[in-house]
């Protein structure tokens, strides 16, 4: 059981869940998980975490509200518990001195990438922040990026802020620079890590992304988070969950992770209807 | 043998009641339904109170069998489970699962007439007795030590390390990396084989006894055995052999293509039976394949029979009389009716367009020489290839230890096998203050091994606490 610190919708759909959790917050690296299951029949969800305190022992997660599990997450308030809360899990993404990093994060991946790019930020990096939303609106945490990055990028949709269009758009990004990234991590909805990674392909630069299976044990049991890389397969929960986005095989991936929707869909007509507000704030995966 | 004793040989062993095949198969309750006291009696009657039980050595923990039985005879039950209970701590698990047939009643001498005493039935008849009883007898503790024990897992090897030190005077806390205790015979083993209540019943035991069972903790993870280390006297790690193997075929990461672990973990720790009342989802597949042949093949196919699968095959290498499962299992997973494709090797999956198993593409074997496990080689037959439509496989080829332990714990030796270096007789591994049980030392084997095995490192831990001597 960890108690509930706050829990806020932040922007339509996208919730900051704060957790008691002091043993994970004082071993928890950037681009590690943790698994939430939000009460005693509730199902193994893994979480980025999107920043921790080890003073007050408490861990925080952004997620979007897509369906049970994570509406289950998003009615609870200050006080109440989660049934479980596990981790660290996965391994910490890679940091070290690479030169300038952009950052490009999408989705709950605006959050989960916060601690990653702090790190790299400290680490002596130079940071490139890049955005991406449907819409100005969805964007959030831009506060907390502004005196690390030394550039801040934004791609929505519908042009109401930055760059209008879809993620193809980084090309556009990474010509305005005066040269190219060393390197570049993605994090965010598979859509976005898929195509970002096929757009950075062609030009060459390393990156990497932090993948996002079905779970269920998070420590390398079960098997449904396998994903092929560079032509094996890997537990994403255990060898993952960063990969080389250039290596992963997007298409097995991306049928993977729907592996459920039929089902998941199905739990909505049988269980006490409950209203989604805010679906306008869903991506696209 | 007397003479007298030889003229009243009772052969008649007892069947346990079943259910049905035709019912059992659309639903997850217990198969057997257990000896009623008459039927106990009668069996127990049967047992020749043997001077030198021949039965006692195929037990792995030594039961001292004639005498629990006698107690059945003489109905006085309570005796009988306390009997039991001096070596085997898990009895109506052990009365369900051990493969009987090959350890304590495959030695009972009455088992050259074809009529060895049903132990096993016996074994589940007293501990589900017990439990009808209300509250079970906490035995009396020894005065404690102040020493404190972490038991990493929750499985038969750490339930027996911490029930046994616990009674010895020592703290103990059990670390559990899931949401509940058990491990194998939680996640793994199916209500309808070994009823979750049962298990639930064992943990809730120990814990009475003053364990403290932490879940929800992943040592290596949320904290290293070395960091561990500072806070606990000694450790034991009985972290099973978690890890599902994949035959590295084309088309394996295909949608409806498990491992035997994801599908029972669904099914029996995440309850995706009972979808959309429980949260997890099942999908429910028509034609399902799975591959292996031991228990743990049985447990999936009988679950995909009970999830309503029309057709439902097991897929297997060898030949029938090679099957590494209990034969009371797959004799109970052939009358349900699950088809037996022997002599088969899948050696590809095939799907569709949207990433779906369609078909399976097989090899027929034939039996050759002998290999290293004694068993016949199975042989490839050259251009036998052959396509079955399927919408699911489930993969049951073996486990080996999950290495997220040895691997975050600096000097602890592992085997080629990715399993545990440790001392046969008491457990111990290659650290300090660190012992290790079950599966992670044997690679995937039975409960009543790791039990065996978490008695002895108990002792041996028990040892060194008051000694110093490890
Ligand atoms: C390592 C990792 C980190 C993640 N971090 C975050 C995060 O920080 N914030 C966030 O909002 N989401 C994150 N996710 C995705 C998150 O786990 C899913 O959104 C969540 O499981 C959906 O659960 P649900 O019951 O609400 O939706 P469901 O009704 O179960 O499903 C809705 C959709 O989510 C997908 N999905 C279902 N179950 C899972 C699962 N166990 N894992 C992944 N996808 C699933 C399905 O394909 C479906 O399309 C992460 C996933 C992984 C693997
Ligand atoms: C489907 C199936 C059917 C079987 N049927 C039979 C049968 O009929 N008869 C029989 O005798 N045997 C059977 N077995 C085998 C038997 O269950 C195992 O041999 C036995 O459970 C091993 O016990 P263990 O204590 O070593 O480990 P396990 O039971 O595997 O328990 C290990 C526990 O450790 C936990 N753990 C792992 N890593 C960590 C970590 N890093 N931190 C914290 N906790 C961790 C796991 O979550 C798990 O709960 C079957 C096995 C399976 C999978
Ligand atoms: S523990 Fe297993 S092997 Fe030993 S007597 Fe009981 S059923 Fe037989
Ligand atoms: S060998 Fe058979 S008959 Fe003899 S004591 Fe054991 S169970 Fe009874
Ligand atoms: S989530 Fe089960 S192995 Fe990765």
């Amino acid at each position: 059981m960890n108690r509930v610190i706050e829990r806020t919708m932040i922007v339509p759909n996208m919730h900051l869940l704060t957790l008691e959790a002091p043993e994970i917050a004082r071993k928890i690296q950037p681009g590690q998980f943790v698994i939430v299951r939000a009460d005693d029949e509730g199902e193994r969800i893994p979480l980025s975490v999107a920043d921790w305190d080890i003073g007050k022992g408490t861990i925080t997660i952004i997620f979007m509200e897509v369906g049970a599990s994570t509406g289950v997450l998003a009615g609870l308030t200050a006080g109440d518990s989660v049934a479980t809360c596990v981790g660290p899990l996965g391994n910490a993404t890679t940091i070290g001195r690479f030169g300038t990093v952009m950052c490009v994060g999408g989705c709950y991946g605006i959050g989960s990438i916060y601690p990653v790019a702090r790190e790299l930020w400290y680490a002596g990096n130079e940071i490139i922040m890049v955005f991406e939303a449907r819409s100005s609106y969805l964007i959030y945490w831009a506060d907390r990026f502004v005196h690390r990055a030394a550039k801040i990028f934004t791609i929505t949709r519908d042009g109401s802020l930055g760059m209008k269009g879809h993620i193809t758009r980084l090309t556009d990004v990474i010509h305005a620079l005066p040269k190219p990234p060393d390197r570049i991590i993605v994090n965010g909805c598979t859509y976005l890590m898929a195509h970002a990674s096929e757009v950075t392909k062609n030009l060459g630069i390393p990156t990497v992304v932090n993948l996002n299976p079905i779970m269920i044990d998070g420590t390398g049991m079960c098997g449904v988070c396998r994903v092929t890389v560079g032509g094996t397969t890997k537990f994403a929960c255990v060898d993952g969950p960063e990969f080389d986005g250039h290596e992963v095989d997007w298409k097995e991936f991306l049928a993977r992770r729907k592996q459920y929707t039929n089902e998941e869909t199905s739990y909505f007509r049988h269980s006490d209807p409950k209203p989604i507000l805010h679906r306008e704030g869903k991506c696209h995966s | 043998m007397s003479e007298e004793k030889q003229g009243k040989l009772d052969l008649n062993r007892h069947d346990m009641p079943k259910q049905s095949p035709e019912m059992r198969r659309h639903n997850f309750n217990e198969v057997a339904l257990g000896y009623t006291q008459e039927l106990a009696v009668a069996e127990a009657k049967r047992c020749l109170q043997c001077k030198k039980p021949k039965c006692r050595t195929g037990c792995p923990v030594e039961i001292d069998i004639p005498d629990f039985i006698s107690y059945i005879v003489k109905g006085d039950f309570k005796s009988g489970i306390k009997k039991l209970k001096e070596k085997n701590c898990l009895p109506a698990v052990c009365g369900r699962v051990c493969p009987q047939e090959s350890q304590c009643e495959s030695q009972c001498i009455l088992k050259n007439k074809g009529a060895e005493v049903a132990i096993g039935r016996l074994e589940r008849f007293l501990a589900d007795w017990e439990a009808t009883q209300g509250e079970v007898d906490i035995p009396l503790k020894a005065a404690r030590t102040g020493k404190k024990v972490a038991v990493v897992g929750s499985g038969p090897a750490g339930i027996t390390v911490a029930g046994d030190l616990i009674l010895l005077g020592h703290d103990v806390t059990i670390f559990e990396a899931l949401h509940k205790a058990g491990g194998v015979l939680i996640y793994g083993i199916p209500e309808f084989r070994l009823p979750k209540a049962i298990v639930a019943r064992e943990v809730e035991y120990v814990k009475k006894l003053g364990v403290n069972v932490i879940t929800d903790y992943v040592v290596g993870k949320t904290r290293s055995i070395d960091e561990l280390l500072k806070e606990f006297d000694a450790i034991f790690i009985g972290t099973g052999a978690g890890l599902p193997w994949f035959m590295n075929i084309p088309g394996e990461n295909l949608n409806g293509v498990y491992s035997a672990n994801e599908y029972l973990t669904r099914m029996n720790l995440m309850q995706g039976y009972r979808f959309p009342m429980s949260s997890t989802p099942i999908r429910k597949h028509a034609k399902v394949a799975v591959v292996g042949g031991g228990n743990v093949a049985m447990d999936s196919a009988r679950t995909a029979l009970r999830m309503g699968a029309d057709e439902v095959r097991i897929i297997y290498r060898r030949s029938h009389s090679e099957l590494p499962a209990r034969a009371e299992e797959s004799e109970n997973a052939e009358e349900e009716g699950v088809i037996f494709n022997m002599l088969t090797l899948p050696v590809q999956y095939i799907g569709d367009e949207n990433g779906w198993l369609r078909e399976i593409e097989c090899l027929k074997m034939e039996l050759g020489e002998p290999d290293a496990s004694g068993r016949p080689r199975p042989v490839e037959m050259p251009n036998s290839n052959f396509k079955m439509k399927m919408d699911a496989v489930v993969c049951a080829i073996g486990n080996s230890p999950n290495p997220l332990v040895p691997s975050t714990t600096p000097g602890l030796e592992t085997t080629r096998h990715g399993t545990l270096v440790a001392n046969p007789e008491t457990g111990k591994t290659t650290r300090d203050r660190v012992w290790a049980g079950g599966d992670i030392v044997t690679g995937a084997a039975t409960v009543i091994l790791a039990m065996g095995a978490g008695r002895k490192a108990a002792r041996s831990i028990h040892e060194f606490l008051t000694t110093g001597k490890q």
